[in-house]
């Protein structure tokens, strides 16, 4: 690695962060007079941005503490005294890192405490393990070895094994109770039980002097599940904490005036209905809200899928993800009444988090089918060699090895180890998945559902078919359009680049913005403002005073990518459809372009959801992807669904998995790889069917002694360790930056 | 025989040593930021934290 990744703004190149800093004050926590805050910083990659971050934010006034995690990107800052929070933020965003307020949130703790607790009874079951092999070597080879000395090692055994096993064994024999309690079979019990009837049965066997003990297998059986579950809670942690980076990055906060009039940053979560909250102009709604007072522009792209801005009036009902574009307006908060879009949304979701809770993973159907079966073997073993005429002791010798031998390492291992490559490849691709299981489902699916505005488009209009008029005006029409948020501007901005800005600006809402270009009246915005005959479609007017209008087209772009990867789903079999809440002549526009034959538009949330609910109920395995809050009924609803990056909260987390960047390729990657994945578990199930198959008749004759239970064990994780590892294939071309 | 029953706690003791560094390193964050270390060791330290 270079002393200075590239891209990286402690470089000379200082990178324009888009977004301004936003006030972070209501995220500041405060104890015995030391206040803190975490904060996610974007673009901190070596050591120079390191200590370029921690000096500068230390030189501020009262600091006590600068800490940047350079592996998770997150910066604490502890201080004590008057310094203000936005202070911090801006020290950070100047040096060119973008920068963003975070909660670390309690689930994040927990998740952190579930996989460390494991990682101690992994390592436990490590040393305990190579512990007891030790002592278990001279027992398997040294046939020479005089009888008090086999007593005294398998004592030592028993010693170590027995505290070690109650130790690391705790989350196998919590999660068995809790199973058996709720009258379900899961791994867990299979497990439990042999572990504890192999050390009972050694225990047995060393008393009297008995040939076999298998203190060294229970310990190792235990060992090998051990792995299995660290993996499985690793990679649901980062999971998590890459969803949750990703939604903290559009954190929702608002400024609510109080009663004396002053304004406060509070996070969404502390809005209660009535506060009166002021929205800025660029500003993201949180929460559903009535507009008090003001006259603007609102852009509903999240809520309805609708492209075109609506203008506003007092009275009228906002809901959460609309953006405020062109003037500062104030509302009062609305209680979530029954008949709201949200309160709609909300019941949507819980309809479909019940659908998904319903759904039976392969691992779990693998352990009902498995477990009874092993069971009533050893059982029928105990019953058979009492019939010939064995001691119970030698028949529950027989049992009980059957038990372990066939003890679910390599079942357990199965899906785990797939997931977690599987998860690693698609974060490579920017993909993050938000449970294991939701690859299962992924590789399932046979129809997928798209939203347009910001799924299968960008959601932001791009400037189409300049004529030779517009480019001539464009100069002037950028001047006057870097002065609002309206996203034709934005569109007009992009296209012009940085520049100057008109004099005596002046925005009117729904209609345009006025200025003074060169000492000349100018105007840019709608037909209707400047006199002009409307063309119909997006377009966006400019002229100086006394001239004709120069009219500007706007697309909504498609994704990169998009065509390719719908054919290359269409190859797969899979069918596509466009399903948008926009108008009809825009949704079949994108659908051609994207060559998709099937389109409707003008849906409701409702009508998606209830959509989605009639395919699946036609057998049909559907993939909704989906970004706006009327989506978030249908992907919940959905067999599986994706969200992409910019998808407002509730969609994110009704999704399966969220992926970051812009080209719809990721779509076609996630389907492949949860294909591939699912049949790499579908092998990893037979393999170790196929072992079982195979060292159950030995085990039932008898033969099995501890030296061959722990090759045995060994050999069939290891099997199927190795076919997991397929899954990693030949590593892509890096694309750098991931961590 | 004798330099067996020697050899054996030594081992535990070995073990447990072992074991209670790691639990140590565990609980003290050596593992939360691995990237960052690596950087930190080239850097002066003449900022707080």
């Amino acid at each position: 690695m270079t002393a200075i990744a590239p891209g990286c703004p402690s470089g000379l190149s200082l990178s324009a962060t888009a977004t301004p800093a936003q006030d972070p004050s209501a995220f500041v926590a405060q104890k015995d007079g030391v206040k803190s805050l975490d904060l996610i910083v974007k673009g901190a990659r070596c050591g120079g941005c390191l200590s370029k971050i921690e000096s500068n934010v230390g030189r501020l006034p009262g600091i006590r503490l600068a800490r940047l995690n350079l592996s998770s990107g997150r910066l604490r800052v502890e201080w004590a005294g008057q310094l203000k929070p936005h202070a911090i933020v801006e020290t950070v965003s100047d040096l060119g890192y973008g920068v963003t307020a975070f909660d670390p949130g309690k689930v994040d703790v927990e998740d952190a405490r579930t996989e460390r607790r494991l990682i101690t009874a992994l390592t436990i079951a490590g040393v305990g393990t190579a512990a007891v092999m030790f002592m278990s070597e001279p027992l398997w080879f040294g046939s020479d070895l005089p009888a008090d000395m086999r007593n005294i090692l398998r004592w030592l055994s028993a010693a170590v094994a027995i505290p070690v096993a109650i130790i690391s064994g705790q989350p196998f024999f919590s999660s068995a109770l809790a199973s058996i309690r709720a009258r379900r079979l899961n791994m867990d019990v299979p497990v439990s039980l042999a572990v504890i009837l192999a050390l009972a049965l050694s225990l047995y066997e060393t008393s009297v002097g008995g040939q076999h003990a298998f203190f060294d297998a229970s310990v190792m059986l235990l060992f090998f599940l051990l792995i299995g579950r660290v993996l499985d809670a690793r990679l649901r942690r980062r999971a998590y904490a890459a969803a949750n980076e990703l939604a903290s990055l559009q954190t929702a906060t608002a400024t609510r005036l109080g009663l004396n009039g002053r304004a406060e940053a509070v996070r969404a979560s502390d809005i209660r209905p009535g506060d009166i909250l002021l929205v800025a102009a660029g500003e993201r709604l949180a929460i559903d809200a009535e507009i008090i007072s003001g006259e603007s522009d609102v852009d509903l792209r999240l809520v309805t899928g609708e492209v075109e801005p609506m203008a506003t009036i007092t009275g009228q009902t906002l809901h959460a993800g609309a953006v405020n574009l062109s003037a500062p307006i104030q509302v009062r908060a609305l209680a979530a009444a029954n008949d709201s879009l949200m309160a709609d949304v909300a019941r949507l979701l819980e309809a479909g988090e019940q659908k998904k809770s319903g759904y039976r993973r392969l691992a779990d159907k693998a352990a009902e089918l498995y477990v009874p079966q092993v069971h009533a073997t050893a059982a029928l073993g105990f019953v058979g060699w009492l019939m010939f005429g064995a001691t119970a002791a030698q028949a529950a010798y027989v049992a009980v090895t059957v038990l372990i031998i066939t003890c679910p390492c390599a079942l357990a291992l199965a899906a785990p180890l797939v997931q977690v490559v599987a998860a690693g490849r698609l974060f490579r691709e920017g993909v993050f998945l938000s449970s294991g299981d939701a690859l299962e489902r992924l590789a399932a699916i046979d129809h997928v559902v798209l939203d347009k505005t910001g799924t299968l488009t960008l959601g932001d209009p791009v400037l189409s078919n300049m004529s030779e008029d517009a480019r001539r005006a464009l100069t002037h029409a950028a001047m006057l359009a870097r002065a609002s948020h309206h996203p034709f501007s934005r569109a007009l901005v992009k296209v012009a680049g940085a520049g100057p800005v008109a004099e005596v600006i002046r925005e009117i809402p729904g209609q345009g913005v006025t200025g003074t270009i060169e000492g000349r009246r100018a105007k840019i915005g709608s037909a209707s403002f400047l006199g002009a005959m409307a063309g119909g479609g997006s377009e966006l007017w400019f002229a100086f005073e006394g001239e004709a209008p120069t009219p500007f087209h706007f697309d909504d772009a498609i994704r990169p990518e998009a065509a390719e990867t719908i054919a290359k789903l269409k190859a797969m079999g899979i069918e596509v459809e466009l399903l948008s809440g926009d108008g009809a002549e825009r949704v079949a526009r994108a659908a051609e372009a994207a060559g998709i034959q099937q389109w409707t538009a003008r849906a409701t949330p409702q009508s998606k959801a209830a959509h989605v609910k009639a395919l699946e109920a036609s057998g049909q395995k559907i993939l909704m992807v989906g970004d706006g809050l009327n989506d978030a009924g249908a992907l919940a609803g959905a067999h599986a669904s994706i969200a992409p990056g910019g998808a407002v909260d509730v969609s994110r987390l009704a999704s399966d998995c969220v992926f970051s960047g812009d080209s719809l390729r990721a779509i076609a990657i996630t389907v492949i790889t949860a294909r591939a994945a699912r049949a790499r578990m579908r092998e990893n199930f037979a393999l170790a069917a196929l072992y079982n198959i195979v060292v159950v008749p030995v085990a039932l004759a008898g033969w099995v002694t501890p030296l061959i239970a722990a090759v045995a064990m060994s050999a069939s994780s290891a099997v199927v360790t190795l076919n997991a590892l397929r899954m990693a294939g030949p590593r892509r071309s890096s694309q750098g930056g991931m961590p | 025989m004798n330099v067996f029953m020697l050899m054996l706690p030594g081992i535990a003791v070995l073990a447990l040593v072992g074991l209670g560094a790691f639990r140590w390193a565990l609980k003290s964050g050596q593992f939360e930021d691995p990237k960052g270390a690596a950087a930190r060791i080239l850097e002066e330290s003449d900022h707080p934290g």
